[in-house]
C-alpha cells in the first residue's frame, strides 16, 4: 500500500512505490525470503517501467530465485505478461519477444531479468548476442553476488574473499581467492549500446530514474541493480536496504550511467566511508575479521573501492 | 508450379509461404541453404512482415523462437546434429511450454568424431522431447510436410519438428511443386495464438510445478500427442483435397497387401528401398512390400501393426542405433508385433553417410544373415584396429 504521508504527497521528488497507483508489477504473497532485495529491486524497477509505459510492457524472466518465489503453480504474483524460460536463454527469449512485437508493430517495451548467476555466467552468450544485435530489450540483472537459489555458490559476480558453499574459507584459503568477478555493465558497454547503467536498491529515486529513462530507449539496454540477500551475506533482514546504502558510500557499488559505451554520469559519494564498516556487517566476510583472520586482508577489497572511486570520479580516496 | 530446386531452397520457399512472422537462423550444415534462402526471401521483400535474425548459436535460436511464439507469432528455425543437442534444454522447453514452433532438422550424425554427413543420429536423441516429429521421403514430401506442420502445430500447440536427410535432400535438386501463395493462405490461415504476451491477454507463462501435479503435466502432454494422430491424419486428407498430393500422414504402405516380407523405414533412403524391392519383385518369388513411417512422434501403434501383421518378416533399415543395445525404430517395431510370430530384422545403414546402393539392400533383403547387422560394414577395418596396440585387448571380435 502506498503511503499518503504530508511528506509524501507534497514533496517534489517522489518515487512510483510511494504513489497511490503503484502498479505493484509483483504484487504481495510471493515467496520471497524476509528482507529479499532481489523482490524488492525487481517491484520498483518494474513499477517504474509500467507507470512510464501505461502498462505496455512484458516481462522474460531467467531461473533463479525471483522465478522460483513468484511462480509456483497455481499462484502467480506477475500483475503483468510474463514468461520463464531456462537459465541461460532470458536475453534471446527477450529478443524473440522483441522480435515478435516489431513484426505484429505493437509498441509494447520488453524487459528481460534475472541474477547474476543467469546473466554473468550462463546467460553471457545470449546476453552477448542480444546486445551485439542492439535488440530492443531492457536486461535488468539483479545482482546479489552468488548463485543464492541454489544454495549460495561462488558466480562470476561474487566480490573478493567472499564466503560461499564452494569458496569456503578455512585457513589458507581466504573465500572467494580466486578473481574480483566479472565486470559486466563495462563488457556491455564494450559492445556500444546506447545504454548502460548500475543502480542499487540502496538508491530508489535513481533506480526507478534509470529504468524510467531506458525503458524508452530504443536498442539494447542494461542496468545491473545492487540487491543485497540476507540468506546468502549473512545479516539480519532488516538491513538490506542498510547494506547497499553502505556499498555505494564506500565505493564498491560504483552508481554510474553510459550511452553508447562512454560513461556520461556518476553519482559522487558524499562521505565516503571505508569497507570494513560495509564488510563487518556480514557474515560472509566474517573470517577477515575474527581472531585468526590475517592482519588487515580486507584492505585488498578497499583497494578494489579505491580503484572505483578513481574511475567513475566518485570523490576523493580517503582509505588508503 | 514445377520447379527444378535445390531441396533447401524448395523448403525456403515453401516456408515463406506459411508466412512466419520470426525466423531465427544459425549456421550449421547441412541445413544453413535453408535459413539463407529465407533469408533471401526477407529482404526482396518477398516475406513481408517477418523479422530475421541472425543470432549467435542455437540455442538462442530456439529461445528467440520460444520468444517470439510466447509473444503470438508464427515462428521458425532449422538446425542439424551437433546444433540440435546445442539447443537439446531449450527443446525440451519449448514443448513444456506448448509452443508451436516449426523446425526443419536437416538430419546429420553426431560425433565425435566429427562428420557432417546424414544419418538419424540427431533425431533420435529428441525422440522423447515432446516434439511431434516427421521425416520426408523426397523433396516434394519435405515442402508439403512444413505446409502441414504449421497446421498441426498451431491446432494442437504442440512444436512440430520436420525432419530432413541432410545432404541427400537437402541439397539434391529434384523437380518439386511448389503450391501458390492464395493455396497455401487458404490451407494455412493467418494464425490466431492461444496466448500473446500484451497487456489485454496477460499470462505468466512457465510456472513452476511441484510433484502435486507434474505427473498430471506430463500426462496431458503424452495425452496431446495421442490425439496428434488424428490431427495428423486429417491434415494429410485435407491437404489431399486442396493441393492433389498424397504426402504426410502416419505411415504410407507400398506393395503390402500380401507381402511376404515388409521393410520398414523413415525419410530419404525409402527410395532405394522401393527401387531394390521392385527388382526384387520382379524375379523373385518371395513378394516384398514396404513401410514407411513419415511420423515417428507420436509413433502410430495401431497402425504400423495393422500395416504389418500379415507378414511373415519385417525387415526395418535404420539410420541410427542405440550403442550397447542396437536398432532403436526396430525395438519399437517389435514391441507392436510383440506375440504374433513375426521375425523383426534390423539392419543398421548408412551411419555417418554412409553408401547404401539398391545392390547392397537387395542382397540383404533375399538374404538377411543376422538378426541385427550393419550394412557394408569393413571388417578389414575394424580387424586392423583390434591389432592396434592402442587399444584394449579386451573384447576382441
Amino acid at each position: 500500500m502506498s503511503s499518503l504521508t504530508m511528506g509524501n504527497r507534497f514533496g517534489r521528488n517522489t518515487t512510483v512505490q510511494s504513489e497511490n497507483n503503484r502498479p505493484n508489477s509483483l504484487t504481495s504473497g510471493h515467496r520471497a525470503c524476509q528482507g529479499c532485495g532481489e523482490a524488492l529491486a525487481a517491484r520498483c524497477s518494474l513499477d517504474a517501467a509500467y507507470i512510464e509505459t501505461k502498462g505496455n510492457i512484458a516481462v522474460v524472466n531467467a531461473t533463479g530465485c525471483l522465478e522460483v518465489f513468484s511462480c509456483a503453480y497455481p499462484e502467480n504474483s506477475w500483475n503483468i505478461p510474463w514468461v520463464h524460460s531456462l537459465f541461460g536463454n532470458a536475453a534471446a527469449v527477450a529478443s524473440g519477444v522483441a522480435a515478435a512485437f516489431k513484426s505484429q508493430k505493437k509498441d509494447i517495451r520488453v524487459i528481460a531479468q534475472g541474477g547474476d548467476g543467469g546473466t554473468t555466467d550462463i546467460g553471457m552468450a545470449c546476453l552477448s548476442g542480444m546486445f551485439e544485435r542492439n535488440d530492443d530489450v531492457l536486461y535488468i540483472c539483479y545482482d546479489n553476488e552468488a548463485y543464492m537459489n541454489t544454495g549460495v555458490q561462488r558466480s562470476s559476480a561474487t566480490l573478493t574473499f567472499a564466503r560461499t558453499a564452494t569458496t569456503l574459507p578455512n585457513g589458507q584459503y581466504m573465500g572467494n581467492d580466486i578473481r574480483t568477478g566479472k565486470n559486466v555493465p563495462e563488457i556491455a558497454m564494450a559492445h556500444g549500446i546506447p545504454y548502460v547503467a548500475s543502480a542499487s536498491i540502496g538508491d530508489i529515486h535513481d533506480l526507478e530514474k534509470k529504468v524510467k529513462k531506458a525503458i524508452h530507449i530504443k536498442g539494447a539496454k542494461y542496468i545491473q541493480i545492487h540487491s543485497p540477500c540476507p540468506l546468502g551475506w549473512g545479516y539480519p533482514t532488516e538491513n538490506t536496504i542498510q547494506l547497499a546504502k553502505l556499498a555505494i558510500k564506500c565505493g564498491l557499488y560504483p552508481l554510474f550511467e553510459a550511452e553508447n559505451g562512454v560513461v556520461v554520469n556518476s553519482t559522487a559519494i558524499d562521505n565516503i566511508i571505508s569497507v570494513e564498516s560495509y564488510l563487518k556487517g556480514q557474515k560472509r566476510f566474517a573470517h577477515l575479521f575474527g581472531k585468526n583472520a590475517q592482519v588487515n586482508s580486507w584492505k585488498v577489497i578497499q583497494e578494489l573501492a579505491n580503484n572505483h572511486i578513481r574511475k567513475y570520479k566518485l570523490g576523493e580516496v580517503v582509505y588508503e | 508450379m514445377l520447379q527444378q530446386l535445390e531441396g533447401s531452397q524448395a523448403l525456403a520457399k515453401a516456408i515463406a509461404l506459411c508466412r512466419p512472422q520470426v525466423v531465427c537462423a544459425y549456421p550449421i550444415t547441412p541445413q544453413t541453404h535453408i535459413v539463407e534462402g529465407i533469408g533471401e526471401l526477407v529482404r526482396n521483400g518477398t516475406l513481408k512482415n517477418c523479422e530475421f535474425l541472425n543470432v549467435e548459436s542455437e540455442m538462442a535460436a530456439i529461445s528467440v523462437a520460444i520468444g517470439s511464439e510466447a509473444a503470438g507469432v508464427r515462428s521458425y528455425t532449422a538446425t542439424s546434429s551437433q546444433g540440435l543437442l546445442y539447443m537439446m534444454e531449450a527443446v525440451y522447453n519449448a514443448s513444456g511450454l506448448e509452443l508451436p514452433i516449426v523446425m526443419t532438422l536437416g538430419n546429420r550424425t553426431i560425433g565425435s568424431p566429427i562428420n557432417i554427413w546424414n544419418d538419424h543420429s540427431d533425431a533420435m536423441s529428441v525422440r522423447d522431447a515432446g516434439w511431434l516429429m516427421l521425416f520426408a521421403e523426397n523433396n516434394q514430401e519435405a515442402v508439403d510436410l512444413h505446409i502441414q506442420a504449421f497446421k498441426i502445430a498451431e491446432s494442437i500447440k504442440c512444436p512440430v519438428m520436420v525432419c530432413v536427410d541432410g545432404f541427400v535432400l537437402t541439397h539434391a535438386y529434384e523437380q518439386v511443386n511448389i503450391p501458390e501463395q492464395n493455396e497455401v493462405d487458404e490451407f494455412l490461415p493467418k494464425y490466431n495464438p492461444h496466448i500473446s504476451m500484451d497487456k489485454k491477454h496477460s499470462y505468466a507463462i512457465g510456472a513452476m510445478v511441484s510433484p502435486n501435479d507434474f505427473m498430471e503435466v506430463r500426462y496431458l502432454a503424452h495425452k496431446r500427442q495421442l490425439d496428434a494422430l488424428d490431427v495428423i491424419s486429417n491434415v494429410r486428407e485435407e491437404f489431399l483435397s486442396k493441393f492433389n498430393r498424397n504426402s504426410g500422414g502416419l505411415i504410407r504402405g507400398y506393395n503390402i497387401d500380401g507381402a511376404d516380407t515388409v521393410i520398414v523405414a523413415m525419410g530419404s533412403v525409402l527410395g532405394t528401398i522401393k527401387d531394390a524391392v521392385d527388382n526384387l519383385n520382379a524375379s523373385g518369388n518371395e513378394k516384398f512390400g514396404v513401410l514407411s513411417i513419415i511420423s515417428y512422434r507420436p509413433f502410430p501403434q495401431n497402425e504400423i501393426k495393422k500395416a504389418l501383421n500379415q507378414a511373415k518378416r519385417v525387415i526395418v533399415v535404420e539410420k541410427a542405433f542405440a550403442l550397447g543395445k542396437g536398432g532403436i525404430l526396430s525395438q519399437e517395431i517389435e514391441l507392436v508385433l510383440k506375440g504374433l510370430n513375426i521375425d523383426v530384422i534390423s539392419i543398421i545403414a548408412g551411419i555417418g553417410g554412409r553408401i547404401i546402393t539398391k545392390q547392397m539392400l537387395m542382397e540383404c533383403f533375399e538374404n538377411p544373415k543376422d538378426k541385427f547387422q550393419f550394412l557394408g560394414l569393413n571388417r578389414a577395418t575394424i580387424e586392423k584396429e583390434y591389432q592396434s596396440p592402442c587399444i584394449s585387448k579386451v573384447g576382441k571380435e
